[in-house]
């Protein structure tokens, strides 16, 4: 079953700068895929695409059914609640701590206070981080931080987890930490994750899918475990 | 539920967002309050303006003097004949004896003069009051033409020469309260501007975790009301306690008895109310204004 389709996506941006040419390629439900190329060459606006933050300019982008594209701005909330995002930056809320960060995903979408702790606090275990649910961002490592993260984008049991180069700011052994997490949320959950990344051993060790984009083109589909090179990351 | 659910967090996250930022928050108010006062003034002015002209309007009558011959009966029917006009709105007869004992009491050289006389020189007359003043010339010509009036008295151009002044005064006076107004929007809208600007990432991560856009907005709404609330309180302070005072210290006129101030009570309560209602409904449509920018991709 395709969950997402990208059917001759083009994205010309408003300074002339074509970041996406002619890009069709479709996701099963439940599939792990890394997003892989040089900086620029248009794989953070193909993220991006999957969950709104930019519209193709020609092409048609369906996710879950929903056809991004056509998303009216207020609409645009229906697309991210089916979603789960976690950033290179994290993008906690500082003043907020773990706990509250993590509940806020669930708070804007008008859950009842006793429906929010259990789930929150499922997501903070699975990160392993139930014993910091009182600090603040501040107080925590980076990859602590990228936890939080990740529990705030699975706490409302999304169908798909959208990774934008999550362990970009990490060193190599807290990245493989993070990794761990990603990937088991994949395997228990059955959540399809896709994964923009310039990381070649994360790439070459987990062995999955992976789309290779260059100059805004899709220049190659490996399917799991057949994309073993250096080249192009 | 659901809604009520938000609305109930909205309260909350606006409340700690006030407090939170409260830098922000104390320049927002500030300016509501600076602004809110200068309104304030220009409510005040404005009102005692239109009142002033408004009783000044009242004051202006219609004198007609009548023929000296005129027989009792004449005089009933021009009393009538002038009660039938629709822009009549009340007639007083005031007999020549009524003129001359007011005349004698005013001055003495009249009071010896009038008393040299064998026979009072006065006529007998009617005051007329108007319902509409802009219409004050065309009942007095009206009247002028009835059988048995001598003479009709009304301040001719100098009457019509007020009005249009008055007009005019009204016209700038309502000018510059909207303009005040506008500009008051426009200031709180800038400074709340700036509080968002300082939230803009919270804003991005609201979408991004799936709120909605009036879930998003509702929160600084409420917190454009507050701002506007809070800011609204010192204006309403100085309004009541200043206008009091001023009412006491000027015994309650402005240069002459024709320029009467409104009673401070509830005329304060009034100007009070419509400070409240500006400052939240400005705060709360200054907030939407600046959220919205935040919204959209």
């Amino acid at each position: 079953m395709k969950f997402i389709e990208l059917k001759n996506v083009n994205k010309v941006y408003k300074n002339g700068v074509t970041a996406l040419a002619d890009v069709s390629v479709s996701i099963s439900k439940g599939e792990f895929v890394f997003v892989i190329g040089l900086t620029a060459s248009g794989k953070s606006t193909f993220i991006k695409m999957l969950y709104r933050e930019e519209k193709p300019t020609k092409g048609t982008v369906m996710v879950g059914g929903l056809n991004v594209g056509k998303l009216r701005n207020r609409k645009v909330f229906k697309l991210r609640r089916k979603i789960g995002i976690v950033f290179q930056d994290f993008k906690l809320l500082p003043k907020l701590t773990v706990y509250e960060n993590v509940a806020f995903a669930l708070e804007c979408v008008g859950m009842k206070a006793k429906d929010i702790r259990p789930k929150v606090m499922n997501a903070l275990e699975r990160v392993g981080l139930k014993d910091k649910v009182r600090s603040f961002p501040g107080e925590l490592s980076g990859g602590e931080q990228q936890r939080v993260c990740i529990a705030r984008a699975i706490v409302n049991e999304p169908k798909l987890l959208i990774c934008d180069e999550p362990t970009g700011n990490l060193d190599p052994k807290t990245s493989k930490e993070i990794m761990t997490v990603i990937d088991s949320i994949n395997k228990d959950l059955g959540t399809t994750i896709i994964m923009a990344t310039h990381d070649k051993d994360i790439v070459n060790r987990m062995k999955k899918r992976v789309l290779l984009i260059e100059h805004g083109i899709l220049a190659g589909d490996y399917a799991k475990g057949s994309y073993k090179t250096n080249e192009g990351i | 539920m659901k809604a009520f659910r938000i609305f109930g967090r909205s309260i909350r996250d606006a409340v700690k967002s006030v407090i939170r930022n409260f830098s922000l928050s104390f320049a927002s108010i500030m300016c509501t309050t600076i602004t809110l006062l200068l309104v304030s003034v220009a409510i005040i002015c404005a009102v005692n303006i239109n009142n002033a002209t408004k009783s000044i309007e009242d004051e202006l009558s219609i004198v007609v003097y009548l023929d000296r011959e005129v027989t009792e009966e004449t005089i009933e029917n021009i009393k009538a004949d002038i009660e039938s006009q629709k822009n009549v709105e009340e007639v007083e007869f005031k007999s020549k004896t009524e003129w001359k004992d007011e005349m004698s009491e005013y001055d003495d050289t009249f009071s010896t003069v009038l008393n040299y006389l064998d026979e009072n020189p006065l006529s007998d007359s009617f005051i007329v009051k108007v319902v509409n003043v802009e219409k004050l010339s065309d009942t007095a010509e009206y009247i002028k033409s009835i059988n048995g009036v001598d003479v009709v008295k009304y301040g001719e151009g100098m009457v019509d020469d007020v009005i249009s002044a008055f007009d005019v005064v009204k016209k700038v006076v309502a000018i510059v309260v909207i303009a005040l107004i506008l500009v008051t929007a426009f200031l709180i809208s800038n400074t709340i501007k700036l509080t968002i600007f300082s939230r803009r990432s919270a804003i991005e991560i609201m979408r991004l975790v799936g709120a909605s856009n009036l879930t998003i907005k509702i929160p600084f709404i409420i917190e454009g009301f507050i701002i506007g609330v809070i800011g609204s309180i010192i204006p309403i302070c100085v309004t009541i306690y200043g206008y009091v005072v001023l009412y006491s210290l000027l015994n309650g006129h402005v240069f002459s008895n024709m320029i009467v101030l409104l009673k401070p009570y509830n005329f304060v309560f009034y100007v009070s109310g419509v400070l409240l209602i500006i400052g939240a409904i400005v705060g709360m449509f200054g907030s939407l204004l600046a959220v919205r920018k935040y919204l959209k991709i």
